[in-house]
C-alpha cells in the first residue's frame, strides 16, 4: 500500500489515482485526476458525494488551466520524472504564490528523493511521494536541514532566519 | 568587502553539513553515482580525467589576504601545493581527494568562502569587471548588486535544478570588462530618468557548442524591481528549456526559438503576475550592502611621474601591468599568472601566501581574480610601485604581458579536463616560446589570444581576436583557428579561418597572422582594427602560407 509523508506524518496514503483499481470505490472516494481529462470534460469530473477531487499535472502542463477548477480541487499532484527535472518547482510556486491554492500540494514520483525534500517544502509542496528506498526518518529530518534561507519561501518550512521577504 | 553575517556564515556551516552526509552516503554505497553527481557538482566538485576537480567559489572575483591564505593552505594540505584560476573569477584544485573534500568546505567556511553553485544546472557564481570601484569610467560599483544576487541565487528553491547551467555578469561601466553579452543573463548598470540606479537587462548569450550574443530583453529595470525579473526571467526558462538535449538546453536556445519579441512579452507577463509575492529588494536590504564597499581610507596624494629616470623594464611592466584608477596618487597592478613557460592561471601556495601578504603592505588586504585568469591589486599608492614591482619579480609575478598575445586566457585541456578533445597547455608553451621577445610582443600590441580544449569553450576562445579550439581528429590533437572575436569593448564572435592545424603548426599558425598584421597595419592600429579593415582573406591566406599539412 503506498504511503505518503503529509507534514511530517507517515500514513497510508487515501487518495487513488483515476485507473488504480480500487478508485473512486466507497473505501477510496477521493481521485486524483489528469489534467487533460479533467478539461476534457470537467462537468463530468464533480466530486462524486463523500469524495473529494485531486488533478495530476505532467512536466509540461501549465499550472494556470487549473486556475478556474481550482476552487473545487483538494489536491494537485506534480510529476517530479527524475531528481534532476526542477519543472515543478516552478508549477508548485505558481500554484501556492500567484493561483493561491490552499489544497494539498504533492510531489510524486522518482524525482522525489531525500536530498529534494527541503526545496520541496519550501516550495510548497506538504505532501511528498517518497521514491523507492528513501528512508522516512531521514525524510522527516531533512525538512529542517537548513534553519537559514535567503529566499522568501513556504511558512511550513521554519526559519531561524531568512533575508529577502516577498 | 562583503563580511558575513548569521545568517551567511549559518547557511555556509549547515551546507557543509549537508555535502558531508551526502558524501558519506556516497561512500557507503546508499547513494548511486547518478544519484551523487548532481549533488557533488552543486558542491563544485567534478570527476575529472585524474582525480576530482574542486572548483571554489571567488564571488565576483574578490578575495580578502586571509581567504587568499586559506586557498594556499587547502592547495598545500589537500592538493599538491597549486590551483588554477579560471575565467569565471573562481579558483579550481585539480588533485583533491573525494573523501576529504568536506573537510575542504569546512576549512573555507571559516573564512565565509565555499564551492556551492560553482558547477551543475544552477545559478552559477555572479562574476563582475575586476576593475569594479576603482576604474576611472565606472557609473556604479556593480559588486553590492553581485552580492544581492548571489544571495538570491544561493539555494533559490526553485531554481536548483534548471535545465542547464545559468551564468549572470553584471557590470558599471560603459566599457565591458565582464563579457557580459556572453552570458544568460548580462546587467548593465544604468540610471533612469529621475537619477535612479537600475539595469539594462540582456538574455540568452552564451559561448560553448553555440555561441551567442545576448540580446536587451529590457531597455531599463528599476533595482527595487531586479529579483522579481530575475525570477520571471529563470520561470520562463525553467518552464521551457529544452530539457531533451543537453546541448540545447541554455536559454540561449529557448530565446532563439522564441525571438526575443516574444521571449520578452513572456517574461513580462510572468513578472506582472508574479511580482507580488517576488522577494523585495528594499532600500535598507541595498545600503546594507552597499556600505560593505564603501571607498578605502585613501590618503591624499598627487598622482607622480613614477617612470622617469627608471629601467627600461619597469616602465614596460608600468605601461602594461598598471592601470588608472579613479583616485590621485594611486593605481590598479596586474599580477601576471602568465610566465612564460608557466600554465595560464596557475598559481602556487607559496605565491598565494605572498601575494596575501603582499595585499596587506599595499593594497587594503583585498586580491582581485579577473577573468582573463590574472590577479589583481587594485588600490596601490604610485610611490608603492617601484619596490612591489621589484617584489612581483622575485616571485614571477611581474612578467610585463598584460594584453599581449602571451596574455593568453587557457582551459586546463586535455591534461585534466574530462571533456576536452585537445591539450591547451602544451599550446601555451608553444605559443610562450615563439613570443619570448617581450619587443616583438610590444610591436604587435593588444591582441586577445583565447583557446579551448574542446567545443564547450571554458577558454573563450570564440571572443579572442584569435581563438583556437582543440578537435579530435582520429584520436590526433589537431586546431581550428577563429579571427575577430571580442568580449572587450565591443562583443563579436571570432570566424573560422579555414582547416584546423596539427599542434605542432600552431604557434607558427598564429605568427603567421599577427605577420599580416604588422605588414598591412597603418599607424597606430590595433590588431584587431587591420582585421576589421582589410578582412579575414589577407589573414587566411597568410596563415596557410607554406603549409601543406592542413586538413
Amino acid at each position: 500500500m503506498r504511503h505518503i509523508l503529509r507534514q511530517r506524518d507517515w500514513i497510508a496514503d487515501p487518495w487513488r489515482y483515476l485507473g488504480e483499481p480500487d478508485a473512486g470505490t466507497p473505501q477510496h472516494p477521493d481521485v486524483i485526476v489528469p489534467l487533460a481529462q479533467l478539461r476534457g470534460d470537467p462537468g463530468h469530473w464533480a466530486a462524486p458525494p463523500g469524495g473529494r477531487l485531486g488533478a495530476a499535472l505532467a512536466v509540461t502542463d501549465a499550472p494556470e488551466a487549473l486556475s478556474d477548477l481550482l476552487p473545487r480541487l483538494a489536491l494537485v499532484a506534480v510529476e517530479f520524472p527524475n531528481p534532476g527535472d526542477g519543472r515543478g518547482y516552478s508549477q508548485g510556486r505558481i500554484l501556492r504564490a500567484r493561483l493561491g491554492f490552499r489544497g494539498e500540494l504533492r510531489a510524486a514520483g522518482k524525482g522525489v528523493r531525500l536530498d529534494q525534500v527541503f526545496l520541496l517544502a519550501r516550495c510548497g509542496f506538504d505532501v511528498l511521494e517518497l521514491a523507492d528506498g528513501v528512508d522516512v526518518e531521514a525524510a522527516r529530518r531533512a525538512l529542517g536541514r537548513y534553519r537559514v534561507a535567503y529566499q522568501p519561501g513556504d511558512p511550513q518550512v521554519r526559519l531561524e532566519r531568512q533575508r529577502f521577504f516577498a | 568587502m562583503y563580511r558575513y553575517d548569521e545568517l551567511d556564515q549559518a547557511f555556509v556551516d549547515q551546507r557543509v553539513a549537508e555535502f558531508r552526509d551526502q558524501t558519506r552516503r556516497f561512500l557507503a554505497g546508499e547513494l548511486s553515482e547518478d544519484e551523487f553527481r548532481p549533488l557533488r557538482l552543486r558542491n563544485g566538485l567534478y570527476i575529472q580525467r585524474h582525480a576530482p576537480m574542486l572548483r571554489l567559489a571567488i564571488p565576483y572575483g574578490l578575495l580578502s589576504s586571509t581567504q587568499l591564505r586559506m586557498l594556499a593552505h587547502v592547495a598545500r594540505r589537500y592538493d599538491r601545493g597549486y590551483g588554477h584560476f579560471t575565467t569565471r573569477q573562481n579558483l579550481q584544485l585539480n588533485w583533491p581527494k573525494l573523501a576529504e573534500v568536506p573537510d575542504i568546505l569546512a576549512e573555507l567556511a571559516t573564512v565565509q568562502m565555499h564551492s556551492i553553485q560553482t558547477s551543475g544546472n544552477c545559478i552559477r557564481n555572479v562574476t563582475a569587471d575586476h576593475l569594479a570601484g576603482v576604474a576611472p569610467d565606472e557609473l556604479d560599483d556593480p559588486r553590492p548588486y553581485c552580492e544581492l544576487i548571489r544571495q538570491w541565487a544561493t539555494l533559490h528553491p526553485e531554481f536548483t535544478y534548471l535545465p542547464r547551467k545559468f551564468k549572470i555578469a553584471v557590470t558599471g561601466s560603459p566599457q565591458d570588462r565582464a563579457a557580459s553579452e556572453v552570458h544568460d543573463i548580462g546587467l548593465h548598470l544604468k540610471r533612469g530618468r529621475e537619477g535612479d540606479i537600475g539595469f539594462t537587462v540582456l538574455v540568452g548569450g552564451g559561448l560553448g557548442r553555440t555561441p551567442v550574443i545576448g540580446q536587451v530583453i529590457r531597455e531599463f529595470l528599476p533595482l527595487p524591481e531586479l529579483f522579481a525579473y530575475l525570477e520571471a526571467i529563470l520561470r520562463v526558462y525553467n518552464r521551457h528549456g529544452r530539457r531533451d538535449n543537453i546541448h540545447k538546453a541554455r536559454i540561449k536556445i529557448l530565446v532563439k526559438s522564441l525571438g526575443i519579441e516574444r521571449m520578452r512579452e513572456q517574461v513580462e507577463t510572468e513578472w506582472q503576475a508574479s511580482r507580488a509575492g517576488a522577494p523585495r529588494l528594499d532600500a535598507a536590504q541595498v545600503q546594507r550592502v552597499h556600505d560593505f564597499f564603501r571607498p578605502h581610507p585613501y590618503a591624499t596624494l598627487p598622482d607622480l611621474d613614477v617612470e622617469t629616470g627608471r629601467e627600461p623594464a619597469f616602465q614596460a611592466w608600468f605601461r602594461y601591468n598598471t592601470r588608472a584608477h579613479r583616485v590621485s596618487g594611486y593605481r590598479s597592478v596586474f599580477l601576471s599568472l602568465k610566465a612564460h613557460g608557466s600554465v595560464p592561471g596557475d598559481v602556487t601556495s607559496q605565491q598565494m601566501e605572498a601575494i596575501a601578504d603582499l595585499a596587506d603592505a599595499e593594497s587594503f588586504g583585498e586580491i582581485r581574480a579577473t577573468h582573463n585568469q590574472n590577479l589583481l591589486f587594485a588600490d596601490v599608492r604610485q610611490e608603492r610601485l617601484y619596490p612591489l614591482w621589484q617584489k612581483l619579480q622575485l616571485l614571477q609575478l611581474a612578467t610585463p604581458n598584460i594584453g599581449t598575445l602571451t596574455d593568453m586566457i587557457a582551459c586546463p585541456g586535455l591534461d585534466f579536463c574530462g571533456l576536452a578533445n585537445a591539450g591547451t597547455l602544451d599550446v601555451a608553451r608553444q605559443i610562450q616560446q615563439r613570443f619570448d621577445s617581450l619587443d616583438y610582443l610590444y610591436d604587435l600590441g593588444d591582441i586577445e589570444l583565447k583557446m579551448s580544449g574542446c567545443m564547450n569553450g571554458c577558454g573563450h576562445h570564440h571572443v579572442g581576436h584569435i581563438g583556437i579550439l582543440g578537435v579530435d581528429k582520429h584520436g590526433e590533437q589537431w586546431y581550428q583557428i577563429t579571427l575577430g572575436g571580442s568580449a572587450n569593448g565591443f562583443t563579436a564572435l571570432g570566424e573560422v579561418i579555414g582547416p584546423s592545424v596539427p599542434q605542432a603548426e600552431v604557434a607558427a599558425t598564429v605568427e603567421r597572422i599577427v605577420e599580416v598584421y604588422r605588414a598591412r597595419r597603418e599607424g597606430d592600429e590595433r590588431f584587431i582594427e587591420t582585421l576589421q579593415r582589410v578582412g579575414m582573406q589577407a589573414f587566411r591566406q597568410g596563415a596557410y602560407a607554406s603549409h601543406p599539412q592542413a586538413a
